[in-house]
């Protein structure tokens, strides 16, 4: 073990493991969705499989463009058509599949039993409606509840996430906060109505680093609470390792590792996965590790246009151990260990 | 270094004020132009109201006795050469200028909203129709659409609100419509969408709110627009028939025969038009300032 996978596993110790694991609530199964463009067709998201359980964080990882966010907004049904399209696949919530209901019995599972949490807290809240009547919306259209009952309640859920004077907090308009309180507010707004999956995308990336740590710990405080299932999303090695218990790793719209956080970060098998570990800064590597030339590790290259994939492995191009046959055909995607699977030909060289 | 006087600088930024009452002083002293402006307006929207206990004589009732008048001692305003009370008729006359002005703006914007609404939101060939129909009718100035439209369904007080609305349709339609187009685009119309709301709710509950503050701010500029165009129409014939007593009519009657002999029955119409013009132009810019919500504290 190197000594930053060293340092990431400790973080690993750390992050709360006494969490009760239930039953598989969504299963997504052959995911496809493409987006039909004037350069061409782009499979942003290429057969992505999983199954989440409740009580349990997954975490999507992958660069910028790698799909994870179209990964999310696909399970949501959310994807703009035109340009987008599901294609293919299946998405199970609790032995309903989402992708064949019609868009009103869709409507009822937004927000309801699956909800969202967005990157930018600064403009996901209608900045000339009150907090509280954001909050009260999907209660009064979910819950059927009255204006008075769906008021107390937002007042109930901010005073969940720790949102101070709740009571006067209610009243008051999104600029009048800061944005680690809006980012509650949102929180407080996807958890009103109980639902069994949340989705959070990148939901620190806007916000201090202080407050970055404050969040995570609420969402994994209510999820321990409520029993909700969560899908992170981030680009942030560090986040998954305090928060996750089972981690994707995605790349060109497809997912080339999967394992449990543990074993992804003390055995990372796909060269990409290790790339991405490598260049994350460490303090440590710049006093000890001159070894390294004393600079930060990258990943040579960029993603490939997602419209022009390379014929074999799409990580061929920017991969030190890729040979003729990783550029010629794609890897399947195998369990190269136990629970650990991963897509590469030369999977843990 | 002179000490500062923290009680004095937290009154002025309005830390103290309570009630109804300090707070309309206080908006006052922020505004004071908007205050003036209101005033005015108040002034106007009381004369409309009370017309019939502050006037003493009946606006239209004739007295040869007392035909062009000076005003003076009997007559407050003078009379026209009909003997009628030239003060009872500029304020009988503010019921008719507030009836259109706020009936017609209120129509338009409302069909106006409606359109600029369905067409930001729907888009595709609703919004293309809608657009080029609403070109057609901004290329007609608005006092020349009012023109044909009053021409076209005869002088009475309905139909010269109704004339004026149309006019007012396009520009409200265009407005809403572009801000509409900015505004479904963003982070919360997107969440509201994960959160389960239907696309009309959404519209309704999250697109419409956010247009108001323009919408609010051009209503008051075009409620003075109208007041201005019912005031023309009259003057061209087309608008409030006799005997209602119409600023604009009164202008007409009296502007190319007695602007010399009787200065004082073109003087008082033409100031209660351009007075009540002026003071919705003022308020409505306060209105506008206030409605921010970023300035609300």
């Amino acid at each position: 073990m190197s000594p930053m996978t060293a340092q990431i596993a400790e973080k690993v110790e750390a992050a709360p493991r006494r969490r009760s694991i239930g039953e598989v609530v969504l299963t997504v199964d052959d995911l496809q969705t493409v987006f039909y463009t004037r350069a061409g067709m782009v499979r942003a998201v290429d057969r992505v499989s999983f199954a989440l359980k409740a009580g349990e964080t997954l975490a999507i990882v992958g660069e910028s463009g790698c799909g994870k966010s179209i990964t999310a907004l696909s399970l949501l049904r959310l994807i703009p058509d035109p340009p987008g399209r599901i294609v293919g696949g299946k998405v199970v919530l609790e032995g309903t599949d989402l992708l064949s209901l019609s868009e009103p019995a869709m409507r009822k599972v937004r927000g309801n039993r699956v909800s969202m949490i967005f990157q930018e807290p600064m403009t996901s809240l209608n900045p000339v409606l009150t907090v509280g009547r954001q909050i009260s919306q999907a209660l009064m259209m979910h819950q059927g509840m009255s204006k008075a009952a769906a008021m107390e309640r937002a007042v109930e859920m901010l005073r969940l996430v720790k949102v101070p004077e709740p009571a006067q907090r209610v009243k008051e308009y999104p600029h009048q906060l800061s944005g680690g309180m809006r980012q509650r507010v949102m929180i407080a707004m996807a958890l009103s109505c109980n639902p069994r999956v949340l989705i959070a995308d990148e939901p620190t990336t806007a916000l201090d680093v202080t407050i970055q740590a404050q969040i995570l710990d609420l969402i994994l405080e209510l999820q321990n609470q409520l029993g909700t299932a969560v899908i992170l999303i981030t680009h942030d090695l560090g986040v998954v390792a305090e928060t996750a218990q089972r981690v994707i790793v995605m790349y060109a719209g497809r997912k080339v590792e999967e394992a449990t956080v543990e074993e992804l970060f003390a055995r990372p098998l796909h060269p990409y996965t290790r790339g991405l570990m490598a260049s994350i800064p460490r303090l440590g590597l710049m006093r000890n590790q001159t070894v390294e030339t004393g600079r930060l590790q990258e990943i040579p290259g960029m993603v490939p246009p997602l419209f022009d994939l390379p014929a074999g492995c799409a990580y061929a191009p920017r991969c030190a151990l890729a040979d003729d046959r990783c550029r010629a055909e794609y890897p399947p995607f195998e369990e190269k260990r136990d629970a650990h699977w991963a897509a590469c030909w030369h999977a843990g060289e | 270094m002179t000490t500062v006087d923290h009680s004095a600088e937290l009154a002025r930024a309005g830390a103290n004020v309570t009630g109804w009452a300090s707070r309309t002083l206080f908006l006052a002293n922020r505004y004071p132009l908007g205050a003036f402006g209101a005033v005015i307006v108040i002034l106007f929207v009381f004369a409309a109201i009370f017309a019939d206990v502050i006037t003493p004589v009946d606006p239209t009732s004739t007295n040869p006795a007392k035909s062009l008048m000076a005003p003076g001692g009997q007559a407050l305003m003078g009379a026209d050469f009909m003997g009628r009370d030239m003060y009872s008729r500029v304020v009988h006359g503010a019921r008719i200028s507030l009836a259109v002005g706020l009936g017609s703006t209120a129509l338009g914007c409302l069909i106006g909203v409606i359109i600029g609404l369905a067409s930001g939101y729907l888009l595709g060939w609703f919004d293309l129709l809608v657009q080029r129909v609403i070109d057609i009718m901004q290329a007609l100035p608005l006092l020349v659409m009012a023109l044909v439209m009053a021409a076209s369904l005869g002088p009475s007080l309905e139909n010269t609100i109704i004339a004026i609305s149309i006019p007012l349709i396009p520009n409200v339609a265009r407005v809403i419509r572009s801000n509409t187009l900015a505004i479904r685009e963003l982070p919360y119309v997107e969440a509201a969408r994960a959160q389960g709301m239907s696309e009309v709710r959404i519209a309704v509950f999250h697109v419409l709110p956010n247009t108001l503050a323009p919408l609010i701010v051009l209503a008051t500029a075009q409620l003075g627009a109208a007041i201005l165009t019912e005031a023309s129409l009259s003057f061209l014939g087309l608008g409030i028939p006799e005997p209602h007593p119409s600023w604009g009519r009164m202008l007409s009657e009296s502007a190319a025969e007695y602007v010399r002999t009787a200065p004082w029955l073109v003087i008082f119409p033409g100031l209660a038009i351009s007075l009540v013009v002026f003071g919705t132009n003022l308020l409505g810019d306060a209105v506008r300032d206030l409605l921010d919500p970023r300035q609300r504290s």
